[in-house]
């Protein structure tokens, strides 16, 4: 009987691989590990935005019940500073300031949450009990809490030796050129706007397990991390000094990311040092608390954009002046958002000639501020998106129909920007059209007028964006101020008898690289998913590899598997030819089958492979036994995920509150690998961009108290706060990967800001407003309206 | 120590714990059920939603010695002992209604017991409404409201097997 196994390949939406062992309670995260003879560490903090250290107490902690040990930043000074991974330079060419990071405390606390003494005991509880007995001597110091206070005259030193609390003063563009184009513009349309501070509070808090071998000098890291080598390279290099073939650094299960899990934290530090200072197994485990004040926060900038048009609505220049809010330090890759990641997508899908853009990034006593899902894109996006609406109001020429007329074409790709990137494909009409049809634009009047009838506000919103992700080429990144590679890596294990192991660099905390990966292998090799294993997240089994960050795990980690299938196949064809007596030349290779061209001779990729691993008749001295590769791919160029979102809200005018009724995105993420898999991503993407647009907001009071410090002051989205997001893909192929896939990780969380805020403004278009701050809470939306009440009263 | 005595997925256990132990720290740590998780310290993620005799409760918000007596199901008491799972695990996966798996497990303990309080059927609505108390971070929710449509079905027998989810275009 012949049994056609289903074909589980590209393109099929394959149930995940990852799902039995989440459903039924058998995932392994950092917390649910224990390590023999463990004990469990706890961070005391900073209460305060900005103080100096006179003195610390512990003798009552050193003596409390179950106490192993408590070390404040007195006990870890011989250490390094937690590393910056990017650094810029300023306009003068000088690089930026860059002070230390340390892991504890040294003499000063510079926002609610630093880090200032651990107390290791033999509970978790104990710990914390022998926490609060500890004596901080502080001397509180006026707080620079917003970057508007940290910036003005006399405002307090956050890092001594850095004047006016400035990271740099950095900038893209010819300003030449660009006051040029202004000053021919037939229209000028300025705008301002904060983007609000988010906190991307992951669902698992972060942990960290230090373990130490006495005996072998091994010292191993069990961590949150969504790049499990690049932790091993910054903490091993940098701050511990310990070598990377003693130092195993373990990411297992992780429960989101969303890029709060990318750096290089303090915890880790710690407790890889105390297990190895103790000798037993050292826990650390965040409660959401302390996720709230450490975890790196993302967003918040303000930013002054003018556009210069012509008289026909062409846009002929973009001037933007951002602050880029750092916070007490530099996080692992902060520099590098607000600039290369922000500034070089402000060309977006139009056609702008030239764009001057300029980025003072500022210390303030607030929480390190870094990437969170999309990071720089999701800023320019929502400044364009919200500048082509504000253009389209002033200049009367309908909303869509500016933005078509500035389009890059379908035909001129590759397009190179005024602001460094080069695009290699895209189908900004097509996916606009495929929306605007989804989401019936045409007939939203009438629903706006039925609507209207049930005493409603209905508005509605599109956002035409593109974002640059699968970061990254080595060289551009190297050149622009990476200290890293962004190749990944990728191994193929064929096993004796057929079935695969995937070693790759990437790592997975919820975007199912189990199954995605695999497929890609069962599509080219022919192999079954199930017989296809992906290993990732642990440095003592996978080669080496940067994580997962940036939409890069297909892009990248997908390319470089790619490369090691070649290889894979490359061998195959010559064990195939030495077995079928034929040239190399002559065969070829199909999903799993290597035939010699224009004959019935084949020989399975399994039987290749046993013959690999058990060479008797083999040609061994031309190649080596085994089958198992090695690539390291590293990308040509970013990949250019882009399409459109449409919004449609309603707003209760009785209460401020606004409801998205209706989501629709058409996304081109390049070709679609698993269908549902993409779907979710995008889903998930999206949830995360309506709660930055109407809910949620990291908030600091003047002194640095962050207000919204835990799940019942910060607003996540709920099942009840959010649409069905219906989404669709419109697939134009990445010319320069071997895949042809872009990336949808963050097209959600980049693309649907914008149309929920176009949709509100819309829907207020009767109450005089030109933009609505984020988050459009009920507060803020029931003053617009009732101003606008007055207003029609008086 | 006080002693606490209380069933877990069937198995009688009987363990000394401090008066402020919690359930979930009960259930984690001496019981080493890691399939509860914690996911912030206010009660408001639902990432410990267990069942203590029949009804979902958040294992963060009582205290172990509270349980006392009770019969609890956790996550990983609910598929059959030959592995076949229980219809929402089952929907979860054929809807992909999961992506990190944290919030997963407490997601499914409170999706079930929100079914079976509502033998006559839940509208998107009255689902979306119902998992208030329960925080996702990856899917948007879409995803799970369609799970729990799904798996409502089979779990009042108005379907034999689960409505499979759409292909994808």
């Amino acid at each position: 009987m012949n049994v056609v196994a289903p074909f589980e390949g590209i393109g099929v939406s394959v149930k995940r691989k990852e799902d039995l062992r989440f459903l039924s309670g058998r995932g392994q995260y950092t917390d649910d590990i224990v390590r023999p003879g463990q004990t469990y560490a706890y961070i005391l903090r900073s209460p305060h935005a900005h103080a100096r250290i006179n003195r610390i107490d512990t003798a009552a902690a050193q003596a409390s019940p179950g106490v192993v040990a408590v070390y404040t930043g007195a006990d870890l000074a011989a250490i390094g500073g937690l590393p910056c991974g990017w650094q810029i330079h300023n306009k003068d060419g000088s690089p930026m300031a860059e002070p230390k990071h340390p892991v504890l405390a040294e003499g000063k606390v510079r926002h609610v949450g630093d880090p200032v003494a651990v107390v290791i005991a033999d509970s978790r509880e104990r710990a914390k009990d022998a926490a609060e007995t500890i004596l901080v001597d502080y001397e509180v110091l006026p707080a620079a809490a917003t970057m508007q206070a940290a910036l003005a005259p006399g405002a307090p030193a956050i890092h001594d030796g850095i004047a006016g609390n400035l990271c740099y003063d950095w900038h893209i563009g010819d300003k030449a050129v660009n006051d040029a184009a202004f000053a021919a513009a037939a229209k000028v349309v300025t705008f301002e706007t904060t983007n609000n501070r988010l906190v991307p509070n992951a669902m698992e808090p972060r942990a960290a397990i230090g373990d130490y071998d006495t005996t072998t000098g091994e010292h191993t890291l069990f961590t949150t991390s969504q790049n499990p080598h690049v932790i091993r390279l910054l903490m091993g290099a940098f701050v511990l000094q310990i070598p990377e073939s003693k130092l195993r650094v373990v990411a297992p299960d992780v429960g989101g990311g969303f890029g709060s899990k990318i750096y290089h934290y303090a915890e880790e530090a710690i407790v890889t040092w105390a297990a190895a200072r103790l000798g037993r197994p050292v826990k650390w485990t965040a409660d959401r608390s302390e996720s709230f004040m450490s975890d790196a926060h993302g967003r918040d900038h303000v930013t002054k954009a003018s556009l210069a048009l012509d008289a026909n609505g062409k846009i002929l220049a973009l001037r933007v002046h951002t602050q880029a809010n750092m916070g007490a330090y530099l996080s692992t890759f902060a520099p590098c958002v607000p600039t290369y990641l922000y500034a070089t997508l402000l060309a977006g899908v139009y056609t702008t000639p030239t764009i001057y853009c300029e980025v003072k990034a500022v210390f303030t006593n607030t929480v390190p501020v870094d990437a969170y899902r999309g990071a720089g894109r999701p800023e320019a996006t929502f400044l364009l998106e919200r500048l082509m609406d504000v253009a389209a109001k002033e200049t009367g020429i309908d909303r869509v129909e500016l933005r078509r007329r500035n389009f890059i074409p379908a035909d001129a790709f590759p397009y190179q920007t005024p602001v460094a990137l080069q695009y290699d494909s895209g189908d900004y009409q097509s996916t606009l059209d495929e929306a605007l049809a989804t989401a019936d634009w045409a007939g939203f009047e009438a629903r706006r007028a039925e609507a209207a009838r049930r005493g409603k506000l209905r508005g509605i919103g599109v956002s035409t964006y593109l974002e640059a992700c699968g970061i990254a080429p080595s060289a551009v990144v190297g050149s622009l101020g990476a200290r890293a590679g962004l190749y990944e890596v990728g191994t193929i294990r064929v096993h004796p008898t057929g079935s695969v192991t995937v070693l790759t660099g990437a790592h997975s905390h919820g975007q199912g690289h189990e199954t995605t990966f695999a497929q890609l292998v069962s599509d080219r090799l022919g192999v079954p998913v199930a017989q296809v294993d992906v290993v990732h997240g642990d440095t003592a089994k996978i080669p080496f590899g940067m994580g997962t960050y940036g939409s890069r795990s297909l892009a990248v980690g997908g390319s470089a598997m790619f490369k090691a299938m070649d290889k894979i196949i490359a061998k195959g064809k010559k064990i195939a030819a030495h077995l079928m007596e034929a040239s190399v030349d002559d065969v070829e290779f199909d999903r799993g089958t290597f035939r010699v061209a224009g004959t019935d001779k084949t020989k399975s990729l399994g039987e290749i492979a046993l013959t690999a691993y058990v060479p008797h008749n083999y040609p061994i001295e031309e190649i080596e036994p085994g089958l198992d590769e090695t690539a390291f791919y590293d990308p040509k160029n970013f990949t250019y995920p882009g399409g459109c979102h449409i919004a449609e809200v309603e707003i209760d005018p009785d209460t401020g509150r606004v409801a998205v009724v209706q989501f629709t995105a058409v996304d081109d993420v390049g070709r679609v690998i698993n269908p549902m898999i993409v779907e979710g991503q995008v889903q998930g993407g999206v949830a995360q961009g309506i709660g930055q647009a109407l809910l949620e907001h990291a908030v600091y009071d003047t002194n640095g108290q962050l207000l919204s410090g835990s799940m019942m002051d910060y607003t996540m989205p709920r099942a009840d706060d959010l649409p069905n997001v219906g989404v669709a893909t419109h697939t134009t192929l990445c010319t320069h990967n071997p895949l042809g896939v872009k990336g949808c990780g963050e097209v959600g969380a980049i693309g649907s800001p914008p149309a929920v805020i176009n949709a509100v403004v819309d829907a207020l278009r009767d109450y005089g407003v030109s933009h609505v701050e984020m988050p459009a809470t009920p507060d803020r939306i029931w003053g617009i309206i009732n101003a606008g009440r007055k207003m029609a009263a008086e | 120590m006080p002693q606490v005595t209380l069933s877990v997925n069937g198995k009688s256990h009987t363990v000394e714990v401090e008066g402020r132990t919690l359930l979930v720290e009960l259930l984690r740590e001496r019981l080493r059920l890691t399939g509860t998780h914690v996911g912030c310290d206010t009660s408001q993620c639902g990432a410990c939603v267990v069942h203590i005799d029949g009804e979902s409760v958040k294992s963060c918000t009582i205290l172990a010695l509270q349980a006392d007596g009770t019969q609890v199901t956790t996550i990983e008491g609910l598929a059959k002992p030959d592995g076949t799972l229980h219809p929402m695990q089952e929907a979860f996966r054929e809807y992909h209604a999961l992506q990190c798996g944290f919030c997963t497990p407490g997601m499914v303990m409170a999706a079930i017991d929100l079914v079976q309080k509502h033998p006559a059927g839940l509208s998107e609505k009255e689902i979306r409404e119902g998992l208030e108390g329960n925080l996702c971070r990856c899917t948007g929710y879409h995803n799970i409201v369609k799970a729990i449509a799904a798996a409502q079905d089979v779990m009042h027998g108005r379907r034999s097997e689960l409505a499979r989810a759409e292909a994808a275009e």
